[in-house]
């Protein structure tokens, strides 16, 4: 699974710095799930940590505050791939500590 | 769907897909296809996933299939629990072992190796983080370290997937469209 590396970096790079309606500060910021403010913080925390727990008022409350539906898409998939990101990478990390390997990325 | 644009806001393009998907599956198109075909140039997790579930691996696609529905029931993501274990039901010509798996993964009857990585990625996916002690027991069930980083991509694809089907509110669909998905899942993959 070589490829999963570059795919993976490839990902990240097009919902970060990618064609798209979101503002790349607005994107990063969700990408991190840090520095936002409400109501696009409530949201973008329950992707990254309990998306289970959204809700159609969380959405209806950012569409409120002003995004489009695009823009809502484009910071829900940064949040969401931005946890998955930190998940991964602190488990190739202990990997790497486990095996003694030089830690890839 | 919480978002209009991904129930009507295709490209002419992807319509005529989901049309041609309608007639020849003879079933609703599920949100998860929906989404892969809205914009696909911004997200497009369907190589990531491919890679991670039909690339070469030491992992049986039955295995991964399995790993995907357990890090989904880890995020309480009915859509892609019901339709993984769908996937890997349907490659291992048995119901049985995914729900028990699922039920209770320290009694279901799997092999040690599949066992002590799906304790470790379900750790992963709760807590967002695991340590070296517990992939060192993953090693200590005769994993081998390339076959830890498979199953950790596949982890990264569905702890995106999971995420995006919670947040976009998929609807399961019924029994019998899962399983033509899964069909189509086995058949042709991901891309």
């Amino acid at each position: 699974m070589v490829e999963i590396a570059q795919l993976h970096r490839e990902l990240v790079a097009r919902v970060l710095n990618g064609k798209g309606t979101a503002a790349p500060g607005l994107r990063r910021a969700a990408f991190d799930n840090a520095g936002l403010g409400e109501p696009i913080r409530t949201l973008v925390e329950k992707v990254a940590n309990h998306a289970y727990r959204v809700t159609d008022d969380d959405v209806a409350a950012v569409r409120a505050a002003g995004l489009s539906e695009d823009q809502i898409f484009e910071i829900v998939v940064c949040a969401a791939v931005g946890q998955a990101e930190r998940q991964y990478t602190s488990a190739l990390a202990a990997l790497a500590s486990a095996t003694g390997e030089a830690h890839e990325r | 769907m919480r978002l209009e644009i991904l129930v009507r806001g295709h490209r002419v393009h992807a319509k005529a897909i989901m049309a041609l998907i309608r007639v020849f599956s003879g079933h609703p198109v599920v949100d998860a296809v929906k989404l892969a075909f809205y914009r696909p140039g911004f997200y497009g997790g369907g190589p990531l996933t491919h890679e991670a579930m039909r690339g070469q691996s030491d992992w049986s696609v039955g295995e991964r299939e399995l790993m995907a529905a357990y890090v989904s029931k880890a995020n309480e993501c009915p859509f892609c629990v019901a339709a993984h274990s769908a996937t890997s039901s349907m490659w291992y010509g048995d119901q049985t072992h995914v729900a028990a798996t699922l039920t209770d993964v320290d009694a279901a009857p799997i092999d040690e190796p599949l066992r002590a990585t799906l304790r470790m990625l379900g750790k992963l996916t709760e807590h967002n983080s695991v340590d070296t002690d517990d992939i060192r027991a993953v090693l200590d069930a005769s994993v081998s370290p390339q076959q830890i980083k498979d199953a950790l991509a596949v982890a990264l694809a569905f702890n995106i997937t999971d995420r995006l089907a919670n947040a976009f509110d998929f609807t399961v669909a019924s029994p019998d469209a899962m399983n033509a998905g899964a069909r189509h899942l086995l058949k042709r993959g991901y891309r």
